[in-house]
C-alpha cells in the first residue's frame, strides 16, 4: 500500500494570488534561499550533487556535476543561463509554473546563481509566453523592491540581477549553446562542443544552462534536503556502475487522445499506462493507444506493448526511444495513421533545422518530401528504406551533425519504421491517400 | 519608412546595460520596433545597426533567421493569430482549424487580411498542449479553440 503522492511543484497552483511575493512567503518562501546564503556556496553544490538531481530539459545530466565543472580559480564574471524557451512538443510543464508559481522558479534561480557565483542571469523565455513573460517581470520587480534581488540579497555579500530575454520563435534556442547565440544577438546557430558552456559559455565567460524545471526542484532540494528528494523516484540500478538513478518529483505533460490531458506531477518512474489510465482518464472515446511519444516527439514512439516502461531516465531508451526527454507524453489512438504522425515529426524538423549541418538541413526536408509522396498515394516500399538510411546517418550519433536536433528528427523516424512498419506498407501497397487536410503554403 | 521613434531609441538604450556586448541588445531591439510599427523597416535595422555599433548585415542576419519579423513590405496586421499544427494539436484537429481559419479569412498563412486586422501564421508546438488545438494572438495563449468561437477569443485579447 503506498500513501499518495504529494505535490512539491505544484503544490500552490490554484491558490489565490499564487503568484505574488506575499503570497509565496506565506508559504514558507524564499527560506530556503536565507539557508543557502548562510552556507558556504560550495556546499549549496554538494546538497544538490548528493540529492541526485538530473536535468529535466531532456538531457538529464546531473545539476551539482554540471555546476562543478565551472572553473575554481576564474575572475569572472560567470553566468546563468535559464532555459525557459520550453518548445519540445508536447511539453507545457515550464509555462505552467511560470504563469502559476514564478516565485519558486526565481528563488531556485537566485540559489543556482549563488552556487555558481554568477553575478548575473538570464532567463531566456520564448516569445510565445507572453503571460509567463509578464508575471516574470512584475515577480522580479517585487523582489528588487524586497531586497531579495539587487545588491547584498537578505544582507549578505552576494548581488545578483536576473534579466529576462526574449526569444523569436525558434526551436533551436532550447539547445544550449544555440541559446548563448541567441542571447548575444546572433542566429542561433549552435556551437561545436568543446569548449563546454562551462568553461566558455555567454561572452565567452564561464556559463551553466539549467532548465526551469530543474531550478524550481533547487529550491525545494534546498528547503527540504538531499535525502528527502532521494526518497522519490527510482534509486541507482547497483548492478550498472553508470546508472545514476532518476530522483525527485517529475512534471509530467499528457496530451494528444486521452479523455484529460493536462500536467500530473508525480515521482520519476511511473509508467505511460498509469499515467494515461490513472490521471489522464484513459484513451478518448474508449479506443486503445497505437503509440505514445514518452518524452517530446524527439523521443520517438511506444508501441501499445511497450506501456509499461517506466518513465524515468533509463526506461524509455531500454525500449528503443532516444530516452526520457522532457516527459512530455503524447497519445496517439488506433484510428490514427502512423504516417500521418510521422509526417507531423519530420515537417516539423525540417522546419526547425537551423541549417547550420548539411546532413540535418536536407535530411530532414528529404525525409518530408518523401512522406509527402507517400501520403499522396505515390510511396514505393523502397521508400522506406530510404528513410531509414536517411535517419541513421544524421545526428550526433552517427557523428555527422553539431548538435542533437537531426538525432531527434531522427529517432521518430527509426521507431516508427520499425515498431510500426505495418502502417506504412499498407498505406504504400494500397496507394491510399491521406485524409488529413493539411493547407497548400502552409510551409 | 521612417526609422525608429524616439520612444522606440529610449527603449533599444534602456537594455544596453544589461548585457557586456551591444550586439546582445539585437533581439530586444527587434521585438521593440516591431511592436511599435508592426515590421522591421530597413530604415530601422540601419538604426538600431547604428546603436548597437553593428554592421546593418549583422542586424539583419539576425532579423531574417527568426521568420519572425516582417520587413516593411509585409507589415503584421492588428492581431497576428498563430495557428499550432505540431502532433499534439494535429491529434486534436489543429489542422482543420487552420484550414477553417484560412478559409473563413479569405487568406493562405502568412498573409493578412486586407483591413489589416489579422495576419495568419503557422506555429509550432506553443506549449499549450493541454488544451489542444490552440493559438496564440500576438503574444497571448487562447486553449481549446475552434473555427466557430474564433472572433469571441479575438475580442478577449484586443
Amino acid at each position: 500500500m503506498t500513501t499518495p503522492f504529494e505535490p512539491v511543484l505544484l503544490k500552490r497552483l490554484g491558490k489565490p494570488d499564487s503568484v505574488t511575493l506575499a503570497s509565496y512567503r506565506r508559504d514558507g518562501g524564499y527560506q530556503a534561499l536565507a539557508k543557502a546564503l548562510a552556507m558556504p556556496r560550495t556546499r549549496v553544490i554538494d546538497i544538490v550533487r548528493e540529492s541526485g538531481l538530473r536535468g529535466r530539459g531532456g538531457a538529464g545530466f546531473p545539476c551539482g556535476v554540471k555546476w562543478g565543472f565551472l572553473p575554481e580559480d576564474h575572475s569572472g564574471p560567470i553566468y546563468l543561463c535559464v532555459n525557459g524557451d520550453e518548445s519540445e512538443p508536447g511539453t507545457f510543464n515550464n509555462r505552467i509554473l511560470l504563469e502559476e508559481d514564478p516565485h519558486q522558479v526565481l528563488e531556485g534561480i537566485i540559489i543556482g546563481s549563488y552556487a555558481t557565483r554568477a553575478q548575473v542571469a538570464y532567463l531566456y523565455l520564448r516569445y510565445e509566453y507572453g503571460r509567463s513573460y509578464r508575471v516574470l517581470e512584475s515577480a522580479i520587480a517585487e523582489l528588487y523592491d524586497a531586497g531579495l534581488l539587487g545588491k547584498n540579497i537578505l544582507g549578505s555579500e552576494y548581488s545578483l540581477d536576473i534579466y529576462l530575454h526574449r526569444g523569436a520563435g525558434a526551436y533551436i534556442c532550447g539547445e544550449e549553446t544555440g541559446l548563448i547565440e541567441s542571447l548575444e544577438g546572433k542566429r542561433a546557430w549552435p556551437r561545436i562542443k568543446p569548449p563546454f558552456p562551462a568553461v566558455e559559455g555567454a561572452f565567452r565567460k564561464p556559463t551553466v544552462i539549467n532548465n526551469v524545471e530543474t531550478l524550481a526542484c533547487v529550491t525545494h532540494i534546498l528547503a527540504r534536503g538531499a535525502d528527502w528528494f532521494k526518497t522519490m523516484g527510482v534509486p541507482k540500478d547497483p548492478a550498472n556502475p553508470r546508472d545514476l538513478g532518476s530522483y525527485g518529483p517529475k512534471l509530467y505533460c499528457v496530451s494528444g487522445h486521452v479523455e484529460k490531458p493536462g500536467l500530473f506531477e508525480l515521482p520519476l518512474g511511473i509508467t505511460a499506462r498509469e499515467l494515461i489510465d490513472h490521471h489522464a482518464g484513459g484513451v478518448w472515446k474508449g479506443r486503445q493507444a497505437k503509440a505514445v511519444v514518452p518524452g517530446g516527439i524527439s523521443m520517438g514512439f511506444l508501441s501499445a506493448s511497450e506501456l509499461d516502461t517506466p518513465l524515468d531516465f533509463a526506461g524509455p531508451g531500454r525500449v528503443g526511444c532516444l530516452g526520457l526527454g522532457t516527459a512530455a507524453l503524447i497519445v496517439i489512438d488506433d484510428q490514427t495513421s502512423m504516417v500521418d504522425v510521422l509526417y507531423n515529426t519530420c515537417r516539423f524538423f525540417a522546419h526547425e533545422s537551423c541549417g547550420q549541418c548539411t546532413p540535418c538541413r536536407e535530411g530532414t526536408a528529404w525525409s518530408t518530401k518523401i512522406l509527402e509522396r507517400i501520403r499522396a498515394g505515390h510511396g514505393q516500399l523502397r521508400d522506406l528504406d530510404l528513410l531509414m538510411e536517411i535517419a541513421q546517418s544524421m545526428g550526433t550519433i552517427p557523428g555527422t551533425t553539431i548538435c542533437g536536433l537531426a538525432d531527434g528528427a531522427a529517432w521518430p523516424m527509426k521507431n516508427a519504421l520499425t515498431k510500426f512498419r505495418a502502417d506504412f506498407e499498407d498505406h504504400i501497397q494500397s496507394g491510399k491517400k491521406s485524409s488529413t487536410r493539411t493547407l497548400v503554403g502552409a510551409h | 519608412m521612417s526609422g525608429l521613434s524616439d520612444q522606440a531609441r529610449a527603449k533599444i538604450n534602456e537594455y544596453l546595460p544589461r548585457y557586456p556586448s551591444k550586439q546582445a541588445v539585437t533581439l530586444p531591439a527587434l521585438h521593440i520596433v516591431q511592436e511599435e510599427t508592426r515590421c522591421v523597416s530597413h530604415a530601422a535595422v540601419e538604426q538600431i545597426a547604428k546603436i548597437l555599433d553593428l554592421s546593418p548585415a549583422q542586424v539583419h542576419d539576425t532579423a531574417s533567421f527568426y521568420g519572425f519579423f516582417r520587413s516593411e513590405d509585409r507589415p503584421l496586421g492588428r492581431q497576428r493569430v498563430w495557428v499550432c499544427r505540431s502532433l499534439p494539436c494535429m491529434l486534436r484537429g489543429g489542422e482543420e482549424l487552420l484550414a477553417a481559419l484560412a478559409q473563413r479569412w479569405n487568406i493562405l498563412p502568412g498573409q493578412t487580411t486586407s483591413d489589416g486586422q489579422i495576419t495568419l501564421e503557422v506555429a509550432e508546438c506553443l506549449g499549450a498542449c493541454d488544451g489542444a488545438p490552440c493559438i496564440l494572438i500576438n503574444d497571448e495563449l487562447s486553449l481549446h479553440v475552434d473555427a466557430e468561437t474564433i472572433d469571441q477569443r479575438l475580442e478577449e485579447r484586443p
